[in-house]
C-alpha cells in the first residue's frame, strides 16, 4: 500500500489551477480575487494489542475563491481541483457577490504589502515509508509500552506521515507556494486497579522524521503516564496556587491569542478589547513570533493575505504590544496589518526560566494539572472553569494523582498571576511553552 | 409505482454515479478490486454534498459562501484489521485504484464473493430534498437581517448581532460485499444568532440557535429569526446579571432538552461499541447490570421525523434504529456498527457513521435522550435548598476509560431554599459517568428534545446529533466556580 507524490508536480497543477481561477474571474467581472490551493498526501496505521488494526491512505485536495465585486464579497470552494470543477467555483462566487452587502472593509491586502522574500524554511521533509515499515514502527512503540508492569491493554500505538503543497495567489499578481511535511508518532495505554481504568498517552511529532523521538521512548513516556494515574484521589476544594503541564500552558497562550485577533475585537467579543498597551503579565514577560524560523511547525513567509510575514512582539515588558491583525480585521480596527491573516506562527517565550523542581518548590502545596477537560473558557469575559486531572502537591513534592476535579478563575486574573515559567520546554506545536505557575485559582473537588 | 428506497437509489445513482460513467452493475466490479483473497468484508461508500452558508455582521450580509464536496471511499477487513483509501473521482479508474490500496491490508486468505444485491428496506425518516432551493438568496439574506432588527430592538445594550443561516444538501450511496446495497439523501440546515451585550463596562455573549433535516423554507415558516433572536439577547441579559458561581458538590437541577448532553457525554459514548469491544469502556462487561438509578431510561433513536440527528439508513446501509441503552437504570443495549457488532456477536444497530467518504465509518451516536419520568419540575426545584439549576450548556467531554465527564453551562442559576434566585457565571460541572447516573434522584415529565445544535467530535470526525431529556435532579455533582 504506497502511493507516489510528486511534490513538484502537484505544485506545478495548483499553479496553474489558481491562475486559471484568477484569469476566469477577471473575465466574469470581478475587481479582484484571491485563490487558495492545497494538496495533502498521507498515510496512517493504526496497531492495537500487537496487530494492525487500520491503514489509510489519504489524499485531500481544495480549492477556494473569493471575488470582490466593488466593496462586495463572494467565496466558494471545491475539493475538485479540475477544470470544470474550478470554472464552477468561480462563477458561483462571483453570483454570490451580486447578493453580498456593502463592506467598506471588503478587499485584498495592500499590493505594497506583498512578499517579495520567499525563501526555502526547511519544513518539506518528505519520509519514504512503506506501509510496512509504518506498522514496525507502531509496534516497536506499542510493544515498549504494553508490557510495562502494570498495563492492563493498549489503546492503540498509530504512526500517520504527510506532505503536501498550499499556494496563494492573487490578483495583485502574488503567487506563493509552500510545501510542507508533517509526520507523528503515539501510543495510547489503559492501566487498571482496584478504583477503576486510567488511561494515558504519549506522542511525537516534527516537521523531519529524523527529528520525532525513538519509538521506544514514546510506548515507555506513555506507559509511565497511564501508571501515574492510578490511585488518583479528589483535591478539596479551595482557592491554591496551580501549575500547568507545558502542553496545557501553551493553550493558555492560544485563549490569549484568540483574545487579541482581530476578528475577536472588532465584534466586541473579547475579553481585551481596548487593552492595547496596558499591562496584562508580569513585567519580565515576553511573548513573541518567529514566523521565518527554519524548520518549524507553523513557519511561513507569507500569511493567507499573502503579506511578508515578520516576528512580531504580542506581549513587551509584561504590556499588551500588540493586536493579532489581518488586512480585514486590521481595516475594522482601523489599523494596520499585523501578517496574521490565518493565525499566529511560531510563539516563542523570552523570560527567566525555572527547572519543573523549582517551580514545584515555589508552589508548596496545590496542584500540578497534567490533563483539561471541556469547553469552558469564555473569550467574551475571560471567565476560565475547566476539569482537570493531575497531582497534588504538598511542600513543593508531587504526593498522590488527583482527578474529577474542577479549576476555575478569569484569564486575566491568571495572566497577571503568572508567577513563573518552566524551562521544560514543549517543543512539538507550534507555541512552544515550559510549564506555568499560576499563583491562585479556585479549585473544586471533594 | 417504485417504492421510496428504489426511487432514492435511482435519485443517487444519477447524481452518483452516472457524470463518471458508472451504473450499479459496474459497483459489483468495483467491490471486486476490493474483494482479495483474506478480504472478509468490503464496502465503497459514495457521497457528494452542496454547502451553503450565509453570515450577517454589522447588519449586513458581508459574507456568504458555498462548497462541493464529494468522492468515494472504499473500505476492506479481514478479521478487526481495515483497509482504507479514497478518491475524489467516481470512476472505474478510480475505483479500481482505491479497491487494490484498501485490499492490501491482508495479503492471502480465503476468496469471497461480492453478495447480490439487497436493497435496504429503510423507513424515510425525512424528506429526501435539497434544502437549499426553495428560498432565493434575497429571502435567505431578509431572514438575516429580521434577526438583527429583533435582536437589537429588544434591548439598548445590545451592541453587536451577528447571525448565520447554513444548510448541507447530501446525497449518498453505499454498496457492501454482503449484499448491502443503499442510498441516502440528507437535507441539514441551521439558523443561528449570537448577541454581545454591554453594560456598565460588564460586556456578555448570548445565543441561540436550531433547525433539522428538512428545508430552509421551513426555518423562515417556523419564524426562527425572530425566536432565535430574542432568545440570544434573553441569554445575554441574563448573564449580564450573573453573579460568581460557587465551588464544589452541590445538588444540580438541570433543565429539559439541551442539558441532555449530560447523558451524551456521561453514558452516551461509553454504550458505543467500539470502547466496549475493546474493554476500554467504564460501561465495559456491564450489560444487565444496574448503572444508573430505577427509573432512568435512555435510547438512541434514529427514527424521529425530521431531527438533526436522525438517519434513515446509516453509512453502512443498517436502517436507522430506535435503540434501548438503558431501562429502568439497568444496562440493556450498545451502539454497534457492522465491524464491532460481529466481533461481539451482536446486531448492527443502525449507528455507523462517517463525517464524509474521506472518513471511516466507527459507532455514533443520532438522537440520544432520557425518557420522561413523573415529577414535576416545580416540586424537582422545591426540594433543593441550596443547589444549582442549569438550563444551558456551552459544550462536554468524557473520558471514556475512567468515566470522568465535563459540560460546561452557559446559562444557570442559583437554587436557595427551593427558589430559582441569582443567574450564575458559566461554570464546568464534572462527574462519573456510572456515579452520576446513580445519582439521579427526580426525573422531570417535561421530556424535550433540543432545537437541533449539536456536533458530535469522536476521533476527530464531526457529526451531527440530537439530545434530549425531562428536567433532572442530580443529588450531588462537582461545580466548578469560583465562589466560596
Amino acid at each position: 500500500m504506497t502511493q507516489a507524490f510528486d511534490a513538484a508536480a502537484q505544485q506545478t497543477q495548483l499553479e496553474a489551477g489558481a491562475e486559471q481561477a484568477l484569469a476566469l474571474a477577471r473575465r466574469l467581472g470581478a475587481d479582484a480575487c484571491e485563490v487558495g490551493a492545497s494538496v495533502d498526501q498521507g498515510v496512517g496505521v493504526s496497531v492495537r494489542e500487537g496487530e494492525v488494526e487500520t491503514v489509510e491512505l489519504s489524499r485531500d485536495q481544495g480549492i477556494a475563491v473569493t471575488v470582490y465585486v466593488g466593496a462586495r464579497k463572494g467565496s466558494a470552494s471545491s475539493t475538485d481541483a479540475s477544470e470544470a470543477s474550478i470554472r464552477a467555483v468561480v462563477e458561483k462566487a462571483v453570483a454570490i457577490a451580486r447578493h453580498t452587502g456593502e463592506d467598506p472593509a471588503a478587499g485584498l491586502a495592500d499590493a505594497a504589502l506583498m512578499a517579495t522574500e520567499l525563501p526555502d524554511l526547511n519544513v518539506h521533509h518528505p519520509w519514504p515509508l512503506t506501509t510496512e515499515q509504518a506498522i514496525d514502527l507502531a509496534l516497536a512503540c506499542e510493544a515498549a509500552g504494553r508490557h510495562e508492569p502494570g498495563i492492563r491493554q493498549s489503546e492503540g500505538a498509530s504512526l500517520s506521515s504527510g506532505e503536501g503543497v498550499r499556494v496563494y495567489a492573487n490578483s495583485h499578481g502574488f503567487l506563493g507556494s509552500q510545501r510542507g511535511s508533517r509526520h507523528s508518532l503515539s501510543c495510547m495505554l489503559i492501566a487498571e486497579d482496584a478504583g477503576g481504568m486510567q488511561r494515558d498517552y504519549d506522542y511525537t511529532s516534527a516537521r523531519d522524521p529524523r527529528e520525532l523521538l525513538a519509538p521506544e521512548r514514546v510506548g515507555k513516556s506513555a506507559a509511565e503516564r497511564t501508571l501515574r494515574r492510578l490511585g488518583a484521589r479528589r483535591p478539596a476544594t479551595g482557592r491554591l496556587p496551580v501549575l500547568f503541564d507545558p502542553s496545557l500552558a501553551s493553550g493558555l497562550i492560544g485563549h490569549l491569542m484568540s483574545a487579541i485577533a482581530g476578528g475577536a475585537l472588532y465584534r466586541q467579543a473579547s475579553f481585551l478589547c481596548e487593552r492595547l498597551d496596558t499591562p496584562l503579565f508580569p513585567e519580565w514577560f515576553r511573548l513573541e513570533e518567529r514566523p521565518m524560523e527554519r524548520g518549524a511547525m507553523a513557519s511561513s513567509p507569507f500569511d493567507n493575505d499573502g503579506v511578508q510575514t515578520r516576528n512580531n512582539v504580542f506581549i513587551e515588558g509584561g504590556r499588551l504590544a500588540s493586536y493579532m491583525l489581518s488586512a480585514y480585521s486590521a481595516r475594522r480596527l482601523g489599523m494596520e496589518t499585523t501578517a496574521n491573516a490565518g493565525g499566529a506562527r511560531n510563539l516563542r517565550i523570552a523570560a527567566p526560566l525555572e527547572s519543573r523542581e523549582a517551580l514545584l518548590a515555589r508552589l508548596g502545596r496545590g496542584v500540578l494539572v497534567t490533563e483539561l477537560m471541556g469547553q469552558g473558557v469564555n473569550g467574551v469575559t475571560g471567565d476560565y472553569s475547566r476539569g482537570a486531572a493531575g497531582f497534588w502537591v504538598e511542600n513543593g513534592e508531587i504526593q498522590y494523582p488527583v482527578e474529577e476535579f474542577t479549576i476555575a478563575g478569569n484569564l486575566e486574573a491568571m495572566y497577571r498571576g503568572l508567577a513563573g515559567v518552566g524551562s521544560d520546554i514543549d517543543t512539538r506545536g507550534s507555541i512552544h511553552s515550559g510549564s506555568w505557575l499560576i499563583d491562585e485559582m479556585t479549585v473544586a473537588g471533594g | 409505482m417504485t417504492s421510496r428506497p428504489h426511487a432514492l437509489l435511482d435519485t443517487a445513482a444519477e447524481i452518483l454515479l452516472t457524470p463518471g460513467g458508472l451504473d450499479l452493475e459496474a459497483l459489483d466490479v468495483g467491490l471486486g478490486h476490493v474483494l482479495a483473497p483474506g478480504v472478509d468484508y468490503a464496502d465503497l461508500y459514495f457521497q457528494r454534498s452542496w454547502h451553503e452558508s450565509w453570515v450577517l455582521e454589522d447588519g449586513e450580509v458581508k459574507e456568504a459562501g458555498y462548497n462541493i464536496d464529494g468522492g468515494v471511499g472504499v473500505r476492506a477487513m479481514a478479521g478487526e484489521k481495515t483497509g482504507f483509501a479514497y478518491s475524489n473521482q467516481i470512476t472505474a479508474d478510480a475505483l479500481a485504484e482505491t479497491g487494490r490500496t484498501a485490499a492490501g491490508i491482508v495479503r492471502s486468505g480465503t476468496q469471497l464473493a461480492v453478495a447480490p444485491r439487497v436493497i435496504s428496506q429503510s423507513t424515510v425518516r425525512y424528506a429526501a430534498l435539497d434544502p437549499l432551493s426553495g428560498l432565493t438568496a434575497e429571502e435567505k439574506i431578509t431572514m438575516l437581517k429580521q434577526a438583527d432588527r429583533v435582536a437589537r430592538a429588544a434591548d439598548p445594550s445590545v451592541a453587536q448581532v451577528s447571525a448565520s443561516l447554513t444548510g448541507v444538501h447530501e446525497v449518498v450511496l453505499v454498496r457492501a460485499s454482503d449484499g448491502s446495497l443503499a442510498a441516502d439523501v440528507r437535507p441539514l440546515v441551521r439558523f443561528n444568532v449570537s448577541v454581545i451585550a454591554v453594560k456598565n463596562g460588564r460586556r456578555e455573549r448570548g445565543s441561540a440557535g436550531g433547525g433539522g433535516r428538512y428545508a430552509m423554507a421551513r426555518l423562515r415558516d417556523e419564524n426562527v429569526a425572530e425566536r432565535f433572536a430574542k432568545e440570544a439577547v434573553r441569554q445575554a441579559l441574563v448573564n449580564l446579571e450573573s453573579v460568581d458561581a460557587p465551588a464544589g458538590q452541590l445538588p444540580v437541577v438541570l433543565g429539559p432538552g439541551w442539558p441532555g448532553i449530560l447523558l451524551h457525554e456521561a453514558v452516551g459514548h461509553g454504550l458505543e461499541g467500539d470502547f466496549n469491544r475493546k474493554g476500554s469502556s467504564a460501561f465495559a462487561g456491564r450489560m444487565g447490570q444496574r448503572v444508573a438509578a430505577p427509573g432512568v431510561t435512555v435510547v438512541d433513536d434514529a427514527t424521529l421525523a425530521d431531527r438533526r440527528g436522525s438517519l434513515s439508513v446509516d453509512d453502512e446501509g443498517t436502517p436507522g434504529q430506535y435503540t434501548p441503552l438503558i431501562e429502568d437504570g439497568i444496562l440493556t443495549g450498545y451502539m454497534q456498527d457492522k465491524l464491532n457488532a460481529r466481533l461481539m456477536g451482536m446486531a448492527p444497530t443502525g449507528n455507523a457513521r462517517r463525517e464524509s467518504f474521506a472518513h471511516l465509518p466507527m459507532p455514533r451516536m443520532t438522537n440520544t435522550y432520557m425518557l420522561a419520568g413523573q415529577d414535576d419540575p416545580a416540586d424537582i426545584i422545591k426540594s433543593v435548598r441550596r443547589g444549582i439549576y442549569a438550563v444551558s450548556f456551552g459544550g462536554g467531554q468524557v473520558d471514556i476509560t475512567s468515566g470522568k465527564f465535563v459540560f460546561s453551562a452557559s446559562e444557570a442559576y442559583l437554587i436557595e431554599d427551593g427558589k430559582i434566585t441569582a443567574p450564575v457565571k458559566g461554570a464546568t460541572l464534572i462527574g462519573n459517568g456510572p456515579e452520576a447516573m446513580g445519582q439521579v434522584s427526580m426525573i422531570g415529565h417535561d421530556m424535550e428534545l433540543d432545537t437541533g445544535i449539536g456536533v458530535c467530535g469522536k476521533e476527530g470526525q464531526g457529526v451531527p446529533v440530537g439530545v434530549g431529556q425531562p428536567t433532572l435532579k442530580l443529588d450531588e455533582l462537582t461545580v466548578g466556580g469560583t465562589a466560596s
